[in-house]
């Protein structure tokens, strides 16, 4: 057992604190700890847990009072409607979800494809005014979306980018490179430029250099990089809502909130809907959550 | 052929000039060090000869032609950095091979000419293990064969031996030279280590700050240094200088002593010099014609030899004795100078007023 320092050198008589001390100095405070990470637990996974119930209970048990917890009929009925219509053939949600997996697998992979030789290029090159650029690089993510999407609406509309998917990848990309670069310059500076300049004495030019001995090893670098860009890109809703309008152009965030707001809500189909939104972001998060922690403690952060 | 020449480099970072007009020229098949402190500017110059830094001013020549504005490729040199560089996701085999896969050898060729290094450099049984399964020396031995799998125009050492423990690095000084020996090739080696390089060396440059002190043999550097600098960064223990003037036929210290004037020196009297002596030439034990009384300050045993500290004055003179020498400190000395194997340097500029030196 553990001696706290109190105990070690309180040597006159047991003081008032004493006891309370060497309660939460041991087991107690074990015990502490665990029930206030259970409530914490309990009021963030709630909303969750709700959603996944209502996606699966009958709409009579949806809107039963007082609410059913256990004791309802499992049902996969609303996960049918989010992919097929009432008439038979694909729903419109799922046509909106398919959007949804080209636009942000499109503007990902383009933010990625930009923003890693960039970083790679701010890490290793003496460029003129370096960190006035990086400042004014990520100076374009200062603004929220609302304040920019009316002038975006506008030039779309001149240029004829108004409901397409091109539209939208733009904008994702534009927001998502930046976001690139300064996480993978943290990376990029994290290897050491020796070698390349030994390959480039073995004999590669310099961009061979950086394919063959530099990219091998940003790439959980990347993944972290490209995950967080997805996740961007896969929940944005405001320039969703506002640059796109028809079904066949509109991403699964619009989407979904559009199936709110007529005279009855479809509450089952709703969270159906939203969980299978949920799932792709949940389950990339876990298959890269190792360098998502290496790139929030090594790659963002400057040293 | 493999000559490598350098004209006035220039180069700063930021306010920092880490080259300030280098010039040197390294004779082919020669084992050339450069010789500095650290942040002399010797890492620079030989990025710079290697096209890895982009200069402020200055040429490099290779064989004669302009390589100034070459890649590094194009310059057929190969280079052994400080931290060895090897490629951490490749096996040793693959980091040698990779100088010969850039110019795309068949692969039996370079399967035999990583063999013929690996044996060369006692490597064999690590070829398949990547550099993190490998210690400091193998890494060294691997980041080696790299360079040597190949027979480019020069090789540019960077401190190779800095991170070796001091057995393995007397081990590889030897084995470097023989290496060398063999091959014929030219060396560009760059070191802080002046054992390294008077014991290693057909050619020694001097760095100070970006600039060229002394280029020479290394018996050259050690025995006619061009000024006090360099006097005082070669040799162990450092040369002792004690200030003086010349007055007639005499040396007149400013502590006091005299000594003899060297017959060698022209310095005309009055003006303010800097006698230089290196421990070797003293002699606690001997007496002779030439001598300057102190009181002993210390003892310093180094097993072979004993560096005996003597008080002239306020300055202390390093005088090598046996390792039998014994004394008390605050004993009075004598210490018998060999007045030809002295130094005279100007206080001023530092530069030697011996015959040889200017």
């Amino acid at each position: 057992m553990a001696v706290s320092v109190d105990e070690a050198v309180s040597t006159g008589p047991v003081r008032d604190h004493t006891p309370s001390a060497r309660r939460f100095g041991g087991r107690g405070r074990f015990v502490l700890e665990v029930a206030l990470l259970t409530v914490l637990a309990v009021v963030m996974l709630f909303p969750v847990l709700w959603m996944i119930e209502t996606s699966i209970k009958e709409n009579r048990d949806v809107y039963a009072i007082p609410a059913k917890f256990f004791d309802f009929k499992v049902t996969m009925d609303h996960f049918k409607d989010v992919f097929v219509a009432s008439g038979g053939g694909r729903s419109t949600l799922s046509v909106s979800f398919l959007n949804s997996v080209v636009v942000a697998g499109v503007s990902t992979a383009l933010a990625t494809v930009l923003g890693v030789p960039a970083a790679w290029a701010y890490s290793r090159f003496a460029v003129k005014a370096k960190k006035d650029q990086l400042f004014f690089i990520l100076s374009t993510r200062f603004m929220p979306p609302v304040v920019v999407v009316i002038p975006i609406f506008l030039m779309y509309r001149q240029v004829g980018l108004i409901d397409t998917q091109l539209g939208l990848i733009l904008i994702y990309t534009a927001f998502n490179v930046p976001f690139t670069i300064w996480m993978m310059k943290g990376f990029v500076d994290e290897v050491p430029a020796e070698y390349e300049d030994a390959a480039m004495l073995d004999g590669y030019t310099r961009l061979q250099a950086f394919w063959r001995f530099t990219l091998p090893l940003l790439l959980p670098g990347i993944a972290a990089t490209a995950v967080f860009a997805l996740i961007f890109s896969w929940n944005e809703f405001v320039f969703a809502t506002f640059l796109t309008s028809s079904d066949n152009v509109r991403t699964a965030p619009p989407a979904i909130a559009g199936l709110i707001g007529g005279t009855t809500v479809d509450w089952g189909l709703v969270a159906a809907a939203s969980v299978v939104f949920a799932l792709p972001v949940l389950v990339f998060a876990y298959l890269v959550r190792k360098h998502l922690v290496a790139g929030v403690t090594l790659g963002a952060v400057r040293r | 052929m493999g000559t490598v020449a350098v004209h006035g480099l220039c180069k700063s970072f930021g306010k920092v000039q880490a080259l300030d007009g280098v010039t040197l020229d390294v004779p082919d098949g020669s084992f050339f060090v450069v010789l500095g402190p650290s942040g002399a500017g010797k890492t620079t110059t030989l990025r710079a000869i290697a096209g890895l830094e982009k200069l402020d001013a200055g040429s490099v020549h290779l064989d004669g032609r302009d390589a100034t504005g070459d890649a590094p490729a194009a310059r057929d040199l190969a280079m052994v950095f400080q931290n060895y560089a090897l490629y951490p996701r490749h096996t040793a085999y693959e980091n040698i091979a990779s100088p010969l896969r850039a110019r795309r050898c068949s692969s039996s060729e370079i399967a035999a000419a990583v063999e013929q290094m690996s044996s060369l450099l006692h490597i064999e049984r690590l070829l398949q293990r990547r550099p993190a399964q490998l210690s400091g020396g193998e890494m060294q031995r691997v980041a080696l064969a790299r360079a040597l799998v190949r027979r480019p125009r020069a090789f540019l050492m960077d401190e190779p031996l800095t991170n070796l423990d001091l057995k393995l690095r007397v081990e590889m000084r030897t084995e470097l030279t023989r290496i060398h020996r063999s091959l014929g090739a030219t060396f560009v080696y760059v070191t802080n280590d002046q054992v390294e390089a008077l014991s290693m060396a057909d050619q020694v440059a001097v760095l100070k700050e970006g600039k060229v002190q002394q280029v020479g043999t290394p018996t050259e550097v050690y025995e006619r240094p061009a000024n006090q600098w360099v006097a005082g960064f070669v040799g162990s223990p450092p040369i002792s200088l004690l200030a003086c003037h010349a007055e007639g036929d005499r040396l007149v210290g400013a502590e006091g002593w005299t000594l003899p004037r060297p017959s060698w020196t022209t310095a005309e009297d009055g003006r303010t010099l800097l006698l230089g002596l290196r421990a070797e030439d003293l002699s606690v034990e001997q007496r002779g014609d030439a001598s300057l009384s102190g009181k002993l300050y210390g003892l310093e045993p180094l097993g072979d030899r004993t560096v005996v500290d003597v008080r002239v004055g306020t300055e202390i003179v390093k005088v090598k004795a046996r390792p039998t020498v014994t004394g008390t400190p605050g004993e009075r000395l004598h210490v018998t100078v060999d007045l030809d194997r002295a130094h005279l340097f100007d206080a001023g500029t530092g530069l030697s007023l011996s015959e040889a030196g200017q």
